[in-house]
């Protein structure tokens, strides 16, 4: 499978820009980057899902275009997602043949799709057993079932998106001797990861993504896991960095042993303490999806804890509500600003006040005050530079930049003290970056207390003034960010560090 | 910008006027092909409306629809389907009836036993659909479930009040039974339309009343703002603070309150008691006239008229030998092509603004800016 020159732009933004990717058949490629870097959006593309602006896919030397996600099945490409696509209360059987089902007059064919089953799962050593309820299977078995369903369809390739951040470690291992058996037989395997360590114990081929584009290509043997971080983080952004420390004695948010355990009964968080003072920047490093998005809702009151305790200035603030902490002086910036940060579909002006539906001059009692409202949308949009025709049109039509500084604007208004911004400079552009940063250090020479978290290593390093990792949920690992290097945190995010944690 | 909102009203007004058209289209249609002759319906339809008893059928008619309307759309705005609107609205009218009617009340204030009547059917419409709020918040209960229970419950429950030993008594010279008929003092007079011997309803202004309570609520406060948000996006609303249980609970209220409405109008205006024969299945035309005027409370009031019209104008169809069903026909066209031309619209918009905005700003990279 050969990808030239893709290029997939949306309103404002460039996802996609002459992406060069060549998988030999037979062999496991692995697709590297950076949160938010391009990949999800390639694989959108080589799956059917979204057509590229530029650019040519070809298969086994034929040039395909896919429209739908099955013509590339028709190509015999499959796609294992992130997040399984199982219905719970049927059978691995029945969910492998949901949507081809196999028909024999009337009825359906079950004993032929049985067996076929039966031959793939012996053939690749997946070990499925056509007979279970998927409610009955753990994760790793899922995933098995999800890879059986593609092969199901007649896939000769795979692609597999962060198949390992669902797993446990023995799964991952299991799950890495099961591709190395569907390459024995004959199959290409394009595996999607930003965990570097697994990337290069797996692949037989490693192309690296950063900024919507392909910057490397190379094999495992010639590269380490550091000198992959290198090329995955890149050099080309602008520096961020603090001026003079405004680090302070004062404690703003204390949190002591956080436990949150998820709704499935999984402890996410666990043991986790930290003190954040006056003027000072606590960056948060670790790979996705390793508690981070958790201890967020849990500072800000939107995910129950397990037990430990969160105090802001002193005062134990468990028992707060989300709207009462942010009255306390919380702003927020949310890692999904589409989720969590704006309501789409309505003004600027509307979304100024979102978050702050207490406070002045967005409310006067319990009436909306619009006249106050628009006013202060007004000298956001000045002072942080939201390139918008108005407040009155939908944030959604505005690019990624600037709804991330109206967000900024409206956050940094009303006195906080706190500030817990996640992600804050993903997926905007360098110039809206740079801008970003200088908020956030304006914010820490008002003596706000800011936890930063983000999966952008220099980022993190140059804006903070200490650095915790997190992984599996616990804090493993503090570094200096003055003398600490992108490599070092990096192994130290993926477990792979020679550091003793 | 100017230039933009102008055009986004314009679209705005092009959906439904489209999607009429597309309707009327369509139901020309289904009448040559069932063999009878559109341009006589039409004329038909339009002589009637010119009949002073149609306007004034079709205004009392409305007023229901309208209230019945708001109560669907305070919980659509929720993205929450208070599909119980007519259980809620016939239990509430009959309590209503009934304390209305009781014997206790003749020595009361006329104002103070139409209020008492009024309160006492919002609160039995809050509290059958604050039962599926309830349900919800605490036990995760659908409330498009629940409420449908609920309607057949409430059915159930005013079929055993409904009943000489408990709240009602017989209508004299008939098989009806019916509550205690509410006295003069506790009516509410209509008002006269020349050339109609129906009179409008006088708590037409009720409806209004009510229309302007709901926009009001919904732009201008603090609470509305959170039932906007909670229903344009509940991640991004519970992020910003807001209560969503609570919330859940409080517009399953306020929508059953509303509901507790629907049936006044009749029963201070007309029936004066709440017996066999008091209309039904007004909660469910609340809902296609809540699809059709989009929740708005202007929208809303014309869909009502609409509908109200066309109910009326069915009766004068089946005198003139055209089956009345046509008109249960075009109804249904009009509501399903009402709300596909507004997503269409909606997306076109949101997409036209995005290009606007882009252009306006002239800041749409080229691929070089982006990865730089």
């Amino acid at each position: 499978m050969e990808l030239k020159g893709i290029t997939k732009r949306f309103p404002g933004v460039v996802a996609n820009s002459d992406i060069n990717v060549g998988v030999r058949s037979g062999t496991v490629h692995a697709l590297v980057g950076e949160n938010g870097a391009g990949k999800s959006t390639l694989m959108k593309i080589l799956y059917g899902m979204q057509r590229p602006d530029e650019g040519t896919i070809s298969v086994n030397g034929g040039l395909v275009d896919f429209t739908t996600p099955a013509d590339a099945i028709a190509a015999g490409i499959g796609m294992v997602h992130q997040h399984f696509m199982l219905a719970d209360n049927f059978t691995v059987l029945e969910n492998v043949v949901l949507g081809t089902e196999p028909k024999a007059g009337m009825g359906l064919d079950f004993k032929a799709a049985r067996a076929k089953i039966k031959d793939i799962s012996a053939r690749y050593g997946l070990g499925v057993d056509p007979d279970r309820l998927v409610d009955e299977l753990g994760v790793g078995e899922r995933q098995r079932v999800e890879i059986l369903k593609v092969l199901y369809r007649g896939a000769k390739i795979l692609i597999l998106d962060e198949p390992t951040a669902v797993l446990v470690p023995q799964e991952v291992d299991e799950l890495f001797g099961n591709l190395r058996e569907l390459k024995a037989e004959g199959l290409t395997i394009l595996f999607i990861s930003h965990k570097l360590d697994e990337v290069l114990s797996v692949a037989d081929d490693i192309t690296v993504v950063r900024r919507g584009t392909t910057v490397a290509s190379v094999v495992p043997g010639e590269v380490t896991a550091r000198q992959l971080a290198e090329l995955m983080v890149g050099s080309a952004l602008p520096v961020p960095e603090l001026r003079e420390s405004t680090v302070t004695e004062t404690p703003v948010l204390e949190v002591r042993d956080l436990k949150v355990t998820s709704s499935d009964g999984r402890t996410v968080l666990e043991n986790l303490s930290f003190t954040i003072h006056a003027g000072e920047v606590l960056g948060i490093a670790g790979v996705e999806g390793n508690g981070q998005a958790e201890l967020v809702e849990a500072l800000m009151g939107i995910r129950p804890l397990s037990a430990g305790h969160i105090s802001l200035s002193g005062k134990d603030i468990n028992k707060l509500n989300t709207r009462k902490r942010r009255d306390a002086g919380m702003a927020y910036i949310p890692e999904d600003r589409h989720r969590q940060g704006l309501l789409l579909e309505a003004t600027l002006w509307e979304n100024r006040i979102l978050g702050h539906q207490t406070k002045a001059p967005n409310v006067r009692g319990p009436l909306i005050n619009r006249k106050g409202a628009r006013a202060d949308t007004e000298r956001i949009v000045a002072d942080y530079d939201v390139r918008t025709p108005g407040i009155e049109v939908a944030i959604a039509s505005l690019s990624g930049g600037n709804q991330q500084k109206l967000i900024i604007g409206r956050e940094m208004t009303g006195d906080p003290v706190v500030l817990i911004a996640s992600h804050p400079t993903r997926g905007v552009d360098v110039g809206a970056q740079a801008a970003i940063w200088e908020h956030i250090r304006r914010a820490r020479a008002e003596k706000l207390a800011v936890l930063m978290i983000s999966a952008d290593l220099d980022e993190l390093i140059g804006m903070s003034d200490r650095l915790s990792v997190i992984l599996r949920g616990k804090l493993v690992a503090e570094y200096d960010p003055n003398s600490v290097t992108p490599e070092e945190l990096g192994s130290a995010m993926t477990g792979a560090g020679d550091k003793t944690l | 910008m100017k230039k933009l909102s102008l055009r986004s009203a314009g679209l705005g007004l092009a959906a439904p006027v489209g999607a009429l058209i597309f309707a009327l289209l369509l139901c020309a249609l289904i009448l040559v092909i069932t063999g009878h002759s559109p341009v006589e319906v039409v004329d038909q339809m339009v002589k009637s409306v010119q009949r002073p008893r149609t306007v004034a059928n079709s205004l009392n008619s409305a007023t229901t629809y309208y209230l019945s309307a708001v109560a669907v759309a305070i919980g659509f705005k929720m993205r929450l389907f208070n599909i119980g609107v007519d259980g809620q609205y016939r239990l509430a009218a009959m309590m209503a009836a009934a304390v209305g009617g009781a014997s206790f009340m003749g020595s009361l204030p006329s104002f103070l036993r139409i209020l008492m009547t009024i309160v006492v059917a919002m609160l039995v419409g809050a509290v059958w659909a604050g039962i599926a709020g309830f349900l919800k918040v605490t036990r995760g209960v659908s409330e498009v479930i629940s409420t449908i229970m609920l309607n057949a419950i409430a059915t159930a429950v005013v079929a055993y009040l409904l009943n000489p030993a408990r709240l009602a008594v017989s209508v004299a010279g008939s098989n009806n039974i019916g509550t205690a008929p509410i006295t003069e003092g506790g009516q509410v007079p209509g008002f006269d339309y020349p050339g109609s011997s129906s009179k409008i309803f006088g708590l037409i202004f009720l409806a209004v009343l009510v229309g302007f309570l709901y926009w009001f609520m919904l732009n201008r406060t603090r609470f509305g703002f959170d039932l906007k948000a909670t229903g344009l996006s509940e991640s991004a609303a519970v992020a910003s603070g807001v209560n969503v249980k609570k919330m859940i609970v409080a517009s399953m209220l306020l929508s059953g309150g509303a509901a507790g409405l629907v049936g006044i109008p009749q029963l201070l205006g007309a029936s004066h008691s709440y017996a066999l024969d008091f209309p039904s299945g007004l909660g469910f035309t609340g809902i296609a006239i809540a699809l059709l005027g989009r929740n708005h409370p202007v929208g809303m009031a014309f869909a009502a008229l609409l509908w109200g019209f066309l109910d009326q104008a069915s009766n004068v169809l089946d005198i003139s030998g055209v089956p009345k069903e046509i008109v249960v026909i075009m109804q249904g066209v009009i509501v399903l092509s009402v709300v596909i031309a507004y997503e269409l619209v909606r997306r076109y918009r949101l997409r036209l603004e995005q290009r606007e905005v882009g252009k306006a700003l002239g800041t749409t990279k080229t691929p070089a800016e982006v990865s730089a």
